[in-house]
C-alpha cells in the first residue's frame, strides 16, 4: 500500500447559482495579465452548453486523457512515436479563436473625442493586436442557455440521448439548466503530465497538487491537447502553459483558495483524500461503466488501523491523518456516495468530484400540468426534466446507476427535512424513501447539515501546510511580484526584446 | 585583413557565443529558454510551413554533419554517380523543403495582424539568416555541382583547421563566392542562434522516450516504508 494525500474537492452543483464569483476572485489573483487574458482558471458553464473552450468534451477533435489499450492505458493524443511527428505542428491544438480573441474598449475615447453631432463611443479592440475588432465570442458567451438552441443543441453529451429526448429537453415547458463550475481536476492519473515532453509538469507529493515549472516549460503545448477537460493554458506572449494551481499558496496560510473562499452559494469543499498509488493502474483500466467504482476502491479509509499504519510509514503526519479524517470530501464521496467525477471515462481519476444537481427535478407530467400529489411532491428522478443518459454522461461515465444513486439519497434527504420541518409530508413515508435511497436518519441530518449549514471550518478542512511565512521569505517587495507567477520567481514573465 | 576576420575571427565567436551564451541562458535565464510557439494564435497555416521547414532544415543539418565528420565515408559512397545523384537529390529535396516551409512561415507572419504584434526583432533577425543561409546554399547546391564532393575535401579541412585551432584562411580565399557567402551566412547563423528562440534545439523532448509517464515531486524527502518481517 502506497498512501498518498491529497488535496480533493467537492463541488455542489445542486447549490450553484451562476454568479461566476469564482472566475471573477481567481482572474483578479492569477490571470489579469499579458497573454493569460483569455485564461479561465476556474470558469462556469451553463449545461447543456458547448462550454468553455467551445465543445471542450469532444475527444474526437482534442483528443485529451486517456483510452484503454489491453493491458495498458495510453494518451488519446500521442503515443511516444506520434509525438516526434506532431511536435512540429499539434493537430489536437485549440486555438485561440476556440476560446474567444480577448478584446477591452477605448474608453478613452469617451474623454477626448473631438466634438461632434455624434455620441462618441467606446470602441472594442483586440487584446492581442491592439486593433479594432468585432466580438464574435467572449468569456459564457452561452451563459443562462444563451444562443441556444445553436450553443446548447451542440453539446456533445447530448450524443447519449435520442432525438425525441433531445427535442423534449428543449421544449419552453420543460426547458432546464444547471452551472458547472470546472478549475483543474488535480487528476491522481493526470494526462497532462505524462504529455509534457519537457517534464515541466508534476503532481506536489505532500498534497497532490499539479503544477508547472514554467522554467521547465519549452511550449511544446501538449499538456493543453492532452488535458481533456482543458485546464491547461497556453499563454502566447510568454510561451509557456499555466494552469489552475489550487491556490497552493493561499493554502499554505491556511486559506481556502480564491474559488472557494469567494463561492457565493458556498457549494465548495476541500479536504484531504488518501489514496493507493500502488491501485492507480487498476482504477482505470476496467470499462467505462465500472470507473466511478474502481477510483472509490482506489480511495482509502482514513479510520482504517491499517491504512493510518501505511500512512506514518509514509511520513504522513497526524494533523494530515486527522484533517482527512474530518474531510467533507471523504464524506461525500466514500461515506455517502454523493459526489462524482465529471467524465471518469477519460482514466485521469479527478479529484474534483460534482454533487449531481437534482434540481428542477418536477417535470410536465404527460401534455399539461405537474403532478402535486403528496407522493409526486418533489417528482422522481426517471421523470427529472433533465434526462438521466445526460447526466450519466456528465458525472457516470456513461452508467446512470452512481448518479440515481446520489439523486436518489438527495431527494430523501430533502424529504427527511420537509417532513421535520414543514410536515407536509409524514414521517413515515420519509422514512421509507431514505430506506429505499441506502440512507438513515442519522446520516440524512449529517448530510443535511454539510449541505446547508456549514461554516467555514467545516467545509474546508485544509490540512497543515506549514508554510505560513513562506511570502515573507522573498526579500522582494511582494507588491513588485504582481504580475508573476508563485513563490521564487525570479525574474518577470518578459521575454525579452 | 577582411579574410582573416571572416574566416579566422569569425567562426571562434560565432561557436564561442554558440556554446558560451546558450550555457548561461540555460543556467541564468530558463524562463526565456524555448521557442515561442504561435500555433495558438495561427494553426492552419503553421502546418504548411512548420512541418517541411523542420524536415528539411534537420535532413540538411546530419548531412552537412555527417560530411564533417566521417568525410571518407561520403566519399566512398560518391564512388558510383548513381549514389551520388542519389545523395545530391535527398539533399536537393530537403533543401527545397526547408525554403518552402520558411517562406511559409514567413508569410504567414507577415499576414497575420495577431502574430506581427506577437513578433520580436530577435525573429525577425532569425528569418533572415535563415534565409540566407539556406539561399546560398541552394546557390551552391545549383552553381557549383557536385557539393558532396567536393565539400569533403575542401570546406572539411577547412572546418577541421577552425577546430583545430588552426584556421586555413587560404583554403577559404580559394573557395567560389557562392561557398564563401554560405560559410559566412553559417557562421553567423551559429552565432545568433543561442540569442534567438532557435535555441530550443538544444531541448528538443528526447528524454520524454524514456521518462515514465508519471511525475511526482516531493517538497522533501519522502520515508520509504519499512520492510517487513
Amino acid at each position: 500500500m502506497d498512501v498518498r494525500s491529497q488535496v480533493a474537492m467537492v463541488f455542489h452543483l445542486d447549490k450553484c447559482i451562476g454568479c461566476h464569483t469564482c472566475s471573477i476572485a481567481c482572474k483578479n489573483v492569477w490571470t489579469d495579465r499579458k497573454g493569460a487574458e483569455y485564461m479561465w482558471w476556474n470558469n462556469v458553464e451553463t449545461k447543456p452548453g458547448t462550454g468553455y473552450p467551445t465543445r471542450w468534451e469532444d475527444q474526437q477533435q482534442y483528443k485529451g486523457g486517456w483510452e484503454r489499450d489491453g493491458k495498458l492505458v495510453k494518451l488519446r493524443a500521442l503515443d511516444k512515436v506520434r509525438g516526434a511527428v506532431t511536435v512540429f505542428h499539434n493537430p489536437a491544438l485549440p486555438t485561440i479563436d476556440d476560446y474567444y480573441e480577448p478584446f477591452t474598449y477605448t474608453y478613452e475615447e469617451l474623454f477626448t473625442a473631438a466634438e461632434g453631432a455624434d455620441q462618441p463611443v467606446a470602441k472594442p479592440i483586440s487584446m492581442i493586436t491592439g486593433k479594432p475588432m468585432n466580438i464574435e465570442a467572449g468569456p459564457n458567451w452561452d451563459d443562462d442557455l444563451g444562443g441556444s438552441p445553436v450553443y446548447a443543441a451542440n453539446d456533445p453529451n447530448l450524443e447519449a440521448l435520442t432525438p425525441e429526448e433531445r427535442q423534449q429537453m428543449f421544449d419552453v415547458e420543460k426547458l432546464v439548466m444547471f452551472y458547472v463550475p470546472r478549475i483543474c481536476n488535480h487528476c491522481a492519473n493526470p494526462s497532462c503530465v505524462a504529455a509534457c515532453p519537457s517534464g515541466a509538469l508534476y503532481k506536489r507529493g505532500e498534497d497532490g497538487i499539479v503544477l508547472l515549472n514554467q522554467e521547465r516549460c519549452r511550449a511544446w503545448r501538449f499538456c493543453v491537447s492532452a488535458c481533456p477537460y482543458k485546464k491547461t493554458y497556453f499563454n502566447w506572449s510568454t510561451g509557456k502553459s499555466e494552469k489552475c494551481i489550487l491556490c497552493y499558496p493561499r493554502l499554505e496560510s491556511g486559506q481556502a483558495p480564491a474559488c472557494f473562499h469567494s463561492c457565493v452559494g458556498r457549494i465548495r469543499y476541500l479536504g484531504v483524500l488518501f489514496y493507493d498509488a500502488d491501485k492507480i493502474l487498476d482504477a482505470v483500466n476496467v470499462p467505462d461503466s465500472e470507473l466511478v467504482e474502481a477510483q472509490r476502491r482506489m480511495i482509502l479509509d482514513p479510520f482504517d488501523p491499517e491504512v493510518i499504519a501505511a500512512a506514518k510509514e509514509r511520513g504522513i503526519g497526524d494533523d494530515v491523518i486527522s484533517a482527512a479524517q474530518r474531510s467533507p470530501v471523504y464524506k461525500f464521496v466514500m461515506e455517502w456516495k454523493l459526489a462524482l467525477p465529471l467524465h471518469a471515462e477519460h482514466r485521469t481519476l479527478p479529484m474534483l468530484f460534482y454533487v449531481p444537481p437534482m434540481l428542477p427535478v418536477q417535470a410536465k407530467v404527460g401534455d399539461y400540468g405537474y403532478d402535486t400529489s403528496v407522493e409526486g411532491f418533489l417528482g422522481s428522478i426517471d421523470q427529472a426534466r433533465l434526462p438521466l443518459k445526460y447526466m450519466a454522461k456528465l458525472f457516470g461515465a456513461g452508467n446512470e446507476a452512481p448518479v440515481r444513486y446520489a439523486l436518489r439519497k438527495q431527494l430523501a434527504v430533502r424529504h427527511h427535512r420537509r417532513a421535520l420541518q414543514a410536515c407536509d409530508i409524514t414521517p413515515e413515508q420519509a422514512q421509507a424513501l431514505l430506506t429505499e435511497a441506502d440512507c438513515d436518519m442519522e446520516q440524512a441530518d449529517a448530510i443535511h447539515r454539510l449541505t446547508a449549514i456549514a461554516a467555514f471550518e467545516e467545509r474546508f478542512v485544509i490540512p497543515p501546510m506549514h508554510r505560513e511565512e513562506a511570502i515573507e521569505l522573498l526579500d522582494d517587495d511582494t507588491l513588485a511580484a504582481k504580475g508573476s507567477t508563485g513563490i521564487g520567481f525570479r525574474e518577470g514573465p518578459q521575454r525579452g526584446p | 585583413m577582411l579574410n582573416l576576420m571572416l574566416y579566422g575571427v569569425l567562426p571562434y565567436l560565432a561557436i564561442g557565443s554558440f556554446f558560451c551564451v546558450s550555457v548561461v541562458r540555460y543556467l541564468k535565464m530558463p524562463f526565456t529558454f524555448s521557442s515561442l510557439s504561435t500555433q495558438f494564435l495561427e494553426s492552419k497555416q503553421l502546418f504548411w510551413g512548420s512541418v517541411p521547414f523542420h524536415i528539411g532544415i534537420l535532413t540538411l543539418f546530419a548531412g552537412h554533419l555527417v560530411g564533417f565528420m566521417f568525410p571518407r565515408a561520403v566519399m566512398a559512397w560518391n564512388g558510383m554517380p548513381v549514389r551520388l545523384l542519389i545523395l545530391e537529390t535527398a539533399a536537393m529535396i530537403a533543401a527545397f523543403l526547408a525554403l518552402v516551409g520558411l517562406t511559409a512561415l514567413i508569410v504567414r507572419r507577415v499576414g497575420s495582424a495577431r502574430l506581427r504584434a506577437n513578433t520580436t526583432v530577435m525573429d525577425v533577425l532569425v528569418y533572415l539568416t535563415l534565409l540566407m543561409a539556406i539561399g546560398t546554399g541552394l546557390w551552391v547546391a545549383l552553381a557549383m555541382r557536385w557539393g558532396s564532393a567536393w565539400y569533403t575535401h575542401t570546406l572539411v579541412p577547412y572546418l577541421w583547421s577552425v577546430f583545430k585551432l588552426n584556421p586555413d584562411v587560404q583554403l577559404m580565399v580559394d573557395m567560389k563566392l557562392p561557398a564563401q557567402l554560405h560559410v559566412i551566412s553559417a557562421f553567423l547563423l551559429i552565432g545568433v542562434f543561442s540569442f534567438t528562440r532557435l535555441v530550443h534545439a538544444f531541448v528538443a523532448p528526447l528524454p520524454y522516450l524514456w521518462r515514465p509517464p508519471q511525475q511526482v515531486i516531493w517538497n522533501r524527502a519522502r520515508r520509504e516504508p519499512q520492510a517487513h518481517d
